[in-house]
């Protein structure tokens, strides 16, 4: 089987874009990753795109529609907040079948403002607890306060980091610096995440050409490759207190297990994270379910600045979704530029310095729903 | 509180009642033990078919975990409790935690809590009461 490259990754700045429409935001994104590859549309053997919203409103074809009908098959795939992820990997997995040489991902989402969750006929909402994100995340935070002691404070500075790091992203929605006091002292949402510690709900798309080895050789764009070393995606297995509250630990460490497996590696090889932080409490679990730290060490992990640009492996210098935004279907590909744009050195001022291998995970579900978790290793060519 | 009338619709599928008295309504696999919160014919943890037989889940337990929700959506009160409870017979339940300061300094892990009912009226049920349960400490 082929190894598979990244040859052409772009995003658009995350932002809100009432006035557009979901085809014409994923059409940007296309054409700046099919600039970036020096390809054009006509050279794509099919197209897979990720989109949550409107899942069943044939995206892929419309956008199509706005920047060339060229025929190509379209998959449309819609898979929580891994959509965009689990649209990357169908493109992937079509080249390691043999099937195709050459061809488009991409993730696209435009959101309201506010606070997710909720759902159709009478709403339970208050009187069973919460169905909100934000409390579903909290929650999660408090299981590891419960089993470590992490503390308010550890959670909070998840997203000192991550403002930090997006004060030198340029695609990011936002780029503003809060310093400790701030985040805890910001408006309480659910204990213990405070508004600036939830993610931002926010418009974007992001798309990326990938090749198979023979294809980046023809076309002479080694220079630019991106290898993927691993490609997983996870359902969540049974764990015990699924029905009460959404598990996205079991789904993510499995997950994490067979890419390390894949990409015959472990954890301590990975330079530079982009995790899904969607609320800073879930950054602190993801650390111990991706083999970062050791069980029970997250907390002291934080506290180090290990995490940090400039640290032993620094995690979401995109600024995460927590600054940068989190469009859902986007989501995934967003973070597989993010860590391809420093494996090609090509960071800026965030650069991780000497990037050769770096990992990208997202995960979504929600009550009652299950989860789904993607994630991917890349390497310097 | 506590005041529960007959022919109120219950809030959630597993809340039934016994003449007037209402009870929830779990699973046990009798492959592998696990107790589920409400009807199910296949267990989703050993995938056993078949073995699960209807019981009526523990009114007692502690508090595994929980949230203080200070924002909910629109016409929801807050602030409130939102616990993840470990019932006595091993199945575990989200609900609303009253008769505790909304306050993480004054609630604590492994409380002892049991299982109240009541009638309630959602925000968005046009004023319609339904039957729902909610945890108080024990
Ligand atoms: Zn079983």
């Amino acid at each position: 089987m082929s190894d598979v490259y990244i040859v052409g990754v772009d995003m658009i700045r995350f932002g809100r874009f009432p006035d557009r429409t979901v085809p014409n935001l994923a059409a940007e994104a296309a054409l700046l990753a099919l600039d970036d590859a020096g390809l054009t549309i006509k050279d794509m053997q099919a197209l897979f795109c990720g989109n949550l919203g409107q899942a069943r409103g044939m995206i892929g074809q419309r956008m199509l529609a706005e920047i060339g009908q060229t025929g190509i098959p379209v998959t449309n795939v819609a898979n929580a907040c891994a959509t965009g992820a689990t649209a990357f990997r169908d493109g992937w997995m079509s080249i390691k079948a043999g099937v195709y040489d050459l061809v488009l991902a991409v993730g696209v989402e435009q959101m309201g403002k506010g606070l997710l969750g909720g759902g159709e006929g009478v709403s339970t909402e208050g009187v069973i607890g919460s169905g909100t994100m934000p409390a579903m995340f909290s929650h999660i935070g408090m299981e590891h306060t419960r089993m470590y002691g992490t503390t308010f404070a550890q959670f909070a500075r998840v997203s000192v980091k991550n403002h930090w790091h997006s004060t030198m992203n340029p695609k990011s929605m936002y780029r503003k610096e809060t310093p400790l006091q701030e985040v805890m002292a910001a408006e309480m949402i659910a204990y213990p995440n405070t508004k600036l510690m939830c993610s931002v709900n926010v418009d974007g798309s992001a798309a990326a050409v990938l090749a198979s080895e023979k294809k980046v050789k023809q076309l002479g764009l080694m220079d630019r490759a991106v290898r993927v070393r691993a490609s997983e995606l996870s359902s969540n297995p049974f764990a015990e207190r699924q029905l009460a509250m959404p598990d996205f630990s079991a789904a993510t460490r499995l997950a994490a297990k067979n890419a390390y497996e894949q990409a015959g590696i472990g954890p301590q090889d990975i330079n530079l994270v982009e995790l899904h932080d969607c609320f800073a409490t879930a950054e602190i679990v993801h650390y111990e379910n991706l083999g970062l730290c050791a069980d029970g060490d997250a907390g002291k992990l934080i506290d180090s600045g290990d995490t940090q640009l400039g640290g032993r492996v620094p995690v979401n210098v995109s600024g995460g979704l927590l600054s940068k935004g989190h469009p859902l279907g986007a989501t995934g590909i967003a973070n597989i530029y993010e860590v391809s744009t420093h494996l090609r050195g090509a960071a800026g001022e965030r650069q991780v310095e000497g990037a050769r291998l770096g990992l990208t995970h997202v995960v979504g579900g929600g009550p009652g729903m299950g989860s789904a978790c993607a994630i991917h290793v890349l390497e310097k060519v | 509180m506590g005041d529960v009338s007959g022919g109120v619709p219950p809030i959630v599928p597993f809340l039934h009642r016994d003449g007037a008295k209402p009870y929830l309504g779990g699973s046990r696999c009798e492959a592998c033990g696990h107790v589920f919160v409400g009807e199910r014919s296949v267990c989703a943890k050993c995938a056993a078919r078949d073995k699960m037989k209807a019981v009526r889940l523990a009114e007692t337990g502690k508090l595994y975990v929980y949230t203080v929700v200070k924002r909910s959506f629109p016409g929801v009160a807050v602030p409130f409790v939102d616990a993840i409870v470990d019932l006595d017979d091993g199945s575990h339940l989200k609900g609303t935690l009253e008769g505790v300061e909304p306050d993480p300094d004054h609630i604590k892990f492994n409380m002892r809590v049991k299982v109240a009912y009541r009638e309630a009226q959602p925000v968005n049920s046009g004023g319609k009461p339904y039957l729902t349960y909610y945890f108080v400490p024990a």
